[in-house]
């Protein structure tokens, strides 16, 4: 049962986030509670939209309490009327934000951005087994003997049978009574999903270009999250060549030295090719650069490597160049020439951090 | 009486021995009906106040969010809920224990006994379950109708002045009951006399014109619209602006509604503490089991937790009434007591009465929060419970207590409760500089408006009235007059 007050929920939510009624926008306020999550403390934010009244002035008014205290004497932080006052100091307790959840995330930036739903490709094609046991049967292997099945079959054969005593009730199954679970292949539509990040890590890329990255990434990872359940993310570095990383260097690695962009996708195709065969798999490619690629030849081969081997294999290839003093940007622009008409490449320029929101739009409005 | 009711069979006994235990001891209620519900659906009902159906909006939603998310963190839970409705329903938490049920049902019949027989709800609408339903009935087929958005804002502007009702309204006659027509101008005729040679005497000319004076002024006050002050703004509004017909039926919904809860709100501290008493005897005397007492004294000592900041209604209510029924019981009040200095002999008096059983129940009759506290809050109380008054210093940003002395304490608790904390609001002049105005004025007592607030509520009265609206408040100890006409708001100077 859905309850009626879902709809009225719907409509509050709607309205703290700013979709309708944008009159009320300045009424919310960031209320929290303050909980526990194992030891940490965690606040759970609460907005509430306060309807104007005629009403007194909250610090002229005071009221009446209860407990200790001397005259003079502060209440603590927590009491009294909420917003009060700034956080408590030195109190050592942490305090996470508990905010929206991932899932909620997605659904916001999906209505955002106007995101259409993925289509997961192929997913018929992709099919998983799993084994579900359905029934009994006379024949099988002794590990799968139904104990209880059997005992109900031998018992019925000896009372049909007259051998049955119920003073001395013993029964004895023989080999015609033994019943055994069986089974049945169930098919499992399954959509798996893999993420490869690349990027340029050259000596032209910065710190803030790598934050744009890292949010970026975050919000294609969320995106991608609530439509794949097992998304598995990799990543690449590279300069003049390139090299798998975790995470955490992903984001963190500032390396010197030439760009050979092509490093990064020979890399990532081998990746594809032995570990994500595209029949089994929705594979994304997302690369970030400042887009100032070594050589000409280079970026042929590049182009060269897309247009044969990857563009095929992938969902979706992305490459987002984020503007940086130093590169000559003209990556983008070979990319564009050559393959900027296929359905499955998303390109676009990232100026700073304002164009990430413009940028993944882009990236994931195909609906790839 | 037996009900058809859902209620499984151990919390059916649970309740048969409950009611007997709670009418036993006098209590005195209306049929109550108990409903298992879940979490999610009690939280459901206790964000539409306690009904299970109410009209589409959003504040709803709001109120249903910050306590399901207070029971998902495991932060709060919803114990105990009742309406006043004649038969009475009140709500069980299908996950509590079976103690707490009993806890619940103990202070709903509490609760439900205060309703029945307490002065202030004896205006009160006891077919609210029916008439809240009706009024989403009505509300949705104006959605239906008009649209969500255009009613969604009519209703989120009446919540803006819901407050301004007169919240004595159903105890006083605050109107005549047949208005006198409007005549022709009275001309003083003095006193009767016969005899022509004593007229001038006994009617001497300064008398008559004196007299004159007075019939003018008091046809001219006639002729002043509305005639006295009128704190119920909301009535006010329905009777006189150009409200479209679905306007004036919502917003004597929400002004119907405004005055069904009132009372409540206005004897929170006795009635919480009146349902508060009365599960501790009936528990703590007759239904716990030795099995139950921890958990019975760890949730009841929950609810009657303290903090600095905030008055704990439940504490202070309980307490008061155990101190009246000692008191009573002793004999500690009257002259004699009253007019004894010594403090040993004070603490000490008893006379054995035995009347404080009899009292109570008396009180619970005939007195509101405000009575209550004015009457019986008194010196030793004071002390013994620890109270103080707090307020927020300036100097150092910091919320502080300030004073522990009966008299300020008291005087505070009153001032909190009167209007049930709520700025005394009337309208003075529905035809304010012969403009069609509308002119309210605030009753200042010692406590500024929120400006932005008053500002923005403002706004929604104009949009109401249509005219331009002006409201008269004290602001830092200036007269103000802030006038919003449609279009933008200005405020000037004005002498009080």
């Amino acid at each position: 049962m859905t309850l009626k007050i879902k709809q009225d929920h719907a409509r509050f939510r709607d309205i703290v986030r700013g979709r309708i009624k944008r009159n009320l926008k300045k009424y919310v306020q960031k209320g929290e509670m303050i909980g526990k999550k194992g030891k940490d403390f965690i606040t759970i934010p609460v907005p509430t939209i306060d309807i104007p009244h005629f009403r007194f002035g909250e610090r002229s008014q005071g009221g009446v309490g209860q407990g200790d205290g001397e005259p003079g004497d502060p209440l603590s932080p927590s009491d009294g009327q909420q917003g009060s006052g700034q956080a408590g100091q030195g109190e050592g307790q942490h305090i996470l934000e508990v905010d929206v959840s991932l899932e909620e995330l997605a659904d916001i930036l999906g209505e955002e951005l106007a995101l259409p739903r993925i289509q997961p490709k192929g997913k018929d094609r992709i099919v998983a087994t799993k084994l579900k046991y359905t029934g009994v049967s006379p024949a099988g292997p002794e590990s799968l003997r139904h104990f209880k099945r059997t005992y109900k079959q031998a018992l019925r054969r000896q009372i049909a049978s007259g051998s049955y005593n119920w003073r001395k009730p013993v029964i004895v199954p023989v080999r015609e009574d033994r019943r055994y679970r069986s089974w049945r292949q169930v098919p499992l539509p399954e959509t798996n999903a893999v993420v490869i990040y690349m990027m340029d890590v050259s000596g032209s890329m910065g710190d803030e270009q790598k934050e744009i990255v890292r949010i970026e990434s975050f919000w294609i990872d969320t995106w991608l999250r609530k439509h794949y359940k097992g998304l598995e993310s990799r990543y690449i570095i590279h300069d003049a060549v390139a090299r798998e990383v975790d995470r955490d260097t992903f984001f963190h690695t500032r390396e010197s030295g030439g760009t050979m962009i092509s490093s990064a996708y020979k890399l990532a195709l081998e990746m594809i090719e032995s570990e994500y065969a595209p029949g089994s798999w929705n594979v994304y490619p997302f690369h970030f650069s400042d887009g100032d690629n070594w050589s000409a030849d280079d970026t042929r081969l590049c182009v060269d490597l897309l247009q044969n081997r990857i563009l095929p294999a992938v969902n979706l290839f992305a490459y987002g160049q984020v503007e940086s003093p130093y590169g000559s940007g003209q990556f983008i622009k070979d990319l564009k020439d050559a393959i900027g008409a296929r359905d499955n490449v998303a390109l676009s320029e990232i100026a700073d951090k304002d164009g990430i929101y413009g940028s993944i739009k882009t990236f994931l409005g195909t609906g790839n | 009486m037996d009900h058809k009711t859902q209620l499984p069979a151990h919390l059916h006994d649970i309740r048969k021995r409950v009611e007997g235990y709670a009418r036993e001891y006098g209590l005195d209620f209306f049929d109550t009906i108990f409903e298992v519900l879940n979490f999610d659906e009690i939280n459901m009902v206790a964000a539409y106040g306690g009904f299970p159906n109410r009209y589409p909006h959003w504040r709803f939603g709001m109120d249903y969010e910050r306590l399901s998310k207070g029971y998902e963190y495991g932060l709060s839970k919803i114990y105990e809920m009742v309406i006043n409705n004649d038969p009475s329903y009140a709500y069980l938490l299908e996950s509590n224990m079976d103690v707490d049920q009993k806890l619940v049902m103990a202070h709903v019949y509490g609760h439900v006994d205060f309703f029945k027989n307490n002065f202030m709800f004896r205006h009160t609408n006891r077919k609210m379950m029916d008439q809240m339903a009706n009024h989403a009935t009505r509300v949705r087929r104006y959605q239906d109708k008009l649209g969500v958005e255009l009613v969604e804002d009519f209703i989120d502007r009446c919540l803006s002045l819901e407050n301004l009702i007169d919240y004595q309204s159903p105890y006083v006659k605050r109107r005549p009951d047949h208005p006198e027509e409007e005549g022709e101008r009275k001309v003083a005729k003095g006193f009767k006399t016969e005899r022509e040679y004593m007229r001038e005497f006994i009617n001497p000319p300064e008398y008559l014109a004196a007299e004159q004076k007075r019939l003018d002024e008091e046809a001219a006050r006639k002729r002043k619209f509305p005639e006295r002050p009128e704190r119920d703004v909301l009535l006010f509004l329905l009777e006189h602006a150009p409200l479209e017909r679905w306007e004036h039926d919502v917003l004597s919904i929400i002004r119907e509604e405004a005055y069904y809860f009132a009372p409540q709100g206005q004897t929170k501290i006795m009635n919480e503490g009146w349902a508060t008493y009365w599960h501790s005897k009936i528990m703590t005397q007759k239904a716990l089991d030795a099995s139950e007492i921890i958990d019975y004294a760890d949730h009841h000592s929950g609810t009657l937790a303290t903090h600095p900041g905030q008055l704990n209604p439940y504490k202070l209510g309980v307490e008061l009434w155990r101190d009246i029924e000692d008191r009573w019981n002793k004999g500690r009040f009257g002259k004699e007591y009253d007019d004894c200095d010594s403090f040993v002999e004070r603490k000490h008096w008893d006379k054995r009465l035995g009347l404080g059983r009899e009292k109570i129940f008396e009180v619970r009759k005939h007195y509101n929060d405000v009575t209550f506290i004015d009457e019986f809050l008194t010196l030793e109380f004071v002390l013994d419970q620890r109270l103080f008054t707090y307020g927020y210093n300036d100097k150092h940003q910091r919320w502080e207590v300030l004073e522990r002395e009966f008299k300020k304490v008291k005087e505070k608790l009153l001032h909190m409760l009167t209007n049930f904390g709520q700025p005394l609001i009337a309208v003075e002049d529905g035809n304010f500089d012969n403009r069609g105005e509308l002119l309210v004025v605030h009753k200042h007592d010692g406590v500024d408006l929120k400006l932005d607030y008053a500002r923005d509520t403002l706004k929604h009265l104009q949009s109401l009235w249509r005219r331009p609206v002006n409201l008269v408040s004290r602001i830092e100890g200036r007269g103000t007059l802030f006038r919003y006409d449609g279009k933008e708001h200005s405020d000037r100077r004005v002498e009080l």
